[in-house]
């Protein structure tokens, strides 16, 4: 039932970004522009620059909003995910790496993702490791860890930036930015296919993280794998961050307020978790970037500062309420 | 001849370099009621954590029906053997969500949803634990007998073979424990489930159990009915305590009064 919804209400926002923008173009006059056929300048506003940013936001909200489902249920705190535990600093720094050295050159465009995705994982092992070496995840502690690591990884972008000839200092910075705004539709591709994936393989493992809520121990008495499940749930966060900033840059916080808030709406079961997550991710990127190409036109904002305005008021809130149960 | 359940054989185990358990060797037959009891880190949970598989033994073995525990899939050993431990965190589903994860180790692969049969498990043991009125309640909103009750119901949908227990009784009032005791004995009785348990009240253990395992500085002290074990001769030693021990007049049962060595002297010339 839920589900429905939220598919609905994907769908109407899908359409009111659709619609919405420096050319308002009216509901009523889609069909129009599709029985036209292509040629004219709205077909061109509608598919060629509006729906290829609505199908990046639906992958890269969910994928997003999935990481941090994910994290939550494995350190089985409600304040992590890629942002707030320093992985998407990870992924980010992985991503400058690759245009400083050019390795793009060498593999093609599929090296953003993938070196997104090498420093994303890189930063959880580091993290959990950390973690279970004090023996207990405590909320705080985790915390100010990733906040070092953000901090380190964007000096160490900067650094990069600094040293860096000026055609790669054009690359960072206009990357960095974050954007849902990527021409090049084999990356848009790559997403969408990726985040799905992340659902599907991740959805394997939606009862071993219910069980894994009741603590590791428990997890292991009902005869969950728990070494098994953290390492392939390890591995698909990271993937899925690393993927999200290596398309559309740091985007945070997405993570966060879409779990928490849907663990409210559809209760704490990850089967129906997931996929509410995903989608409730997926509209909420979708209207944060209609906000963030609509709020002074006819510039743009990126919509990391929508995300970050919205996000971060919602963690403080967050943090400030007594208890948070998974 | 008894067949036995669980065999432990030389077994010796421990956290990093400390040997916590030397030379363990003992039987727990099929459907008796055996209680684990012992000083303060006599090695009481450490043994429990070791059977239930969160520690991996560093010598000797573990034999459930014969067969070694190390060697079983994750799946295979929880529909055996269930626990009811004390680091339950506390969670934001129902009791009858909790207790539908006992059904987990009978999942096959790629099922995620329970079964109609699931279901009536779930039902039959929240009927016979008296957990059916918390049906709905969320887990963090119970008291701590509830959560007991809760946790002994999960178990018991997991149909195991052989229940563990870690002390299911401590932070409840005399009333709850006696009600969670009598639940497992009942469960023991009418159902036939093995259970071993570790309580560290020796009066509640001698009423309990049909025997007993006393653990002192990681190995087996003495094991045997409660009267075999405990006499004021054997508490006093382990236990480092001047004690009284006198027949429950209802029971028969074995039943320790504390005494200062004062009170002895006194007692005796009276």
């Amino acid at each position: 039932m839920i589900l429905f919804i939220l598919a609905a209400i994907l769908i109407a926002v899908s359409l009111i970004s659709l619609c919405v923008g420096a050319a308002g173009i009216s509901l009523r006059r889609i069909p129009h522009i599709i029985w036209e056929g292509k040629g004219s300048g709205e077909y061109s506003i509608l598919f060629d620059i509006r729906l290829p940013r609505i199908i990046l936001g639906f992958a890269i909200g969910g994928a997003l909003s999935l990481a941090g489902t994910i994290l939550q249920g494995i350190f089985r705190n409600p304040l992590v995910e890629p942002y707030t535990l320093g992985i998407s600093g990870g992924a980010s720094l992985g991503v400058c790496l690759n245009i400083a050295f050019k390795w793009y050159d060498a593999v093609g465009i599929i090296a953003y993702p993938i070196s997104g995705f090498l420093g994303a994982a890189l930063v959880i092992v580091f993290v959990y490791s950390l973690s279970m070496k004090t023996g207990t995840l405590k909320t705080q502690g985790i915390l100010l860890t990733g906040v070092m690591i953000s901090f380190i990884s964007s000096s160490l972008v900067m650094l990069i930036m600094a040293l860096s000839r000026s055609e790669d200092l054009h690359g960072i910075v206009f990357w960095i930015m974050g954007s849902l705004d990527e021409p090049n539709m084999l990356l848009i591709r790559v997403a969408v296919i990726g985040a799905l994936a992340g659902l599907i393989l991740s959805y394997f493992f939606c009862l071993d993280l219910n069980a894994l809520a009741l603590g590791e121990e428990e997890a292991i008495h009902l005869g969950i794998n728990v070494e098994k499940t953290k390492r392939m749930l390890f591995i698909i966060a990271s993937f899925l961050t690393g993927l999200s900033v290596s398309v559309a840059g740091i985007i945070g916080f997405v993570g966060l307020i879409i779990p928490h808030l849907m663990r409210m709406f559809t209760g704490t079961d990850h089967r129906i978790l997931f996929i509410s997550a995903f989608l409730a991710g997926s509209s909420f990127l979708i209207l944060c970037d209609t906000l963030a190409r609509t709020v002074i036109e006819p510039f743009e904002l990126p919509v990391g500062v929508i995300t970050g305005i919205i996000g971060g008021a919602v963690f403080v809130y967050a943090l400030s309420k007594k208890q948070v149960t998974l | 001849m008894k067949k036995a359940l669980l065999s432990v054989e030389d077994l010796s185990c421990g956290y990093g370099k400390e040997l916590i358990l030397h030379d363990m060797d003992f039987k727990v037959y099929r459907g008796e009621l055996m209680c684990i009891i012992g000083p303060n880190g006599s090695g009481k949970s450490t043994l429990l954590r070791t059977i239930s598989r969160i520690l991996k033994p560093r010598r000797g073995k573990i034999l459930l029906d014969g067969k070694n525990i190390d060697r079983m899939r994750h799946k295979e050993f929880a529909q055996k053997i269930a626990v009811v431990s004390q680091t339950l965190e506390s969670t934001g589903m129902t009791v009858q969500e909790y207790i539908l994860l006992g059904r987990l180790p009978y999942f096959r692969k790629y099922q995620f949803f329970e079964t109609d049969n699931d279901e009536n498990i779930v039902q039959k043991y929240m009927e016979l634990t008296d957990a059916l009125k918390l049906k709905t309640t969320m887990m963090s909103e119970i008291s701590g007998g509830e959560r007991q009750l809760a946790s002994i119901a999960r178990a018991l949908t997991q149909e195991p073979a052989l229940l563990l227990l870690d002390e299911p009784t401590s932070h409840l009032d005399i009333t709850h424990q006696v009600q969670i005791l009598e639940l497992i004995k009942r469960l023991n009785r009418e159902l036939g489930l093995t259970v071993l348990m570790v309580l560290h009240d020796l009066n509640l253990a001698s009423e309990y159990s049909s025997r007993l395992l006393l653990l002192n500085n990681g190995s087996i002290h003495k094991i045997g009915r409660p009267e075999e074990v405990i006499t004021y001769r054997i508490i006093e030693e382990v236990y480092e305590t001047v004690v009284l021990v006198e027949k429950n007049p209802l029971s028969g049962k074995p039943c320790v009064f504390l005494a200062t060595e004062e009170e002895m002297r006194e007692g005796k010339t009276v």
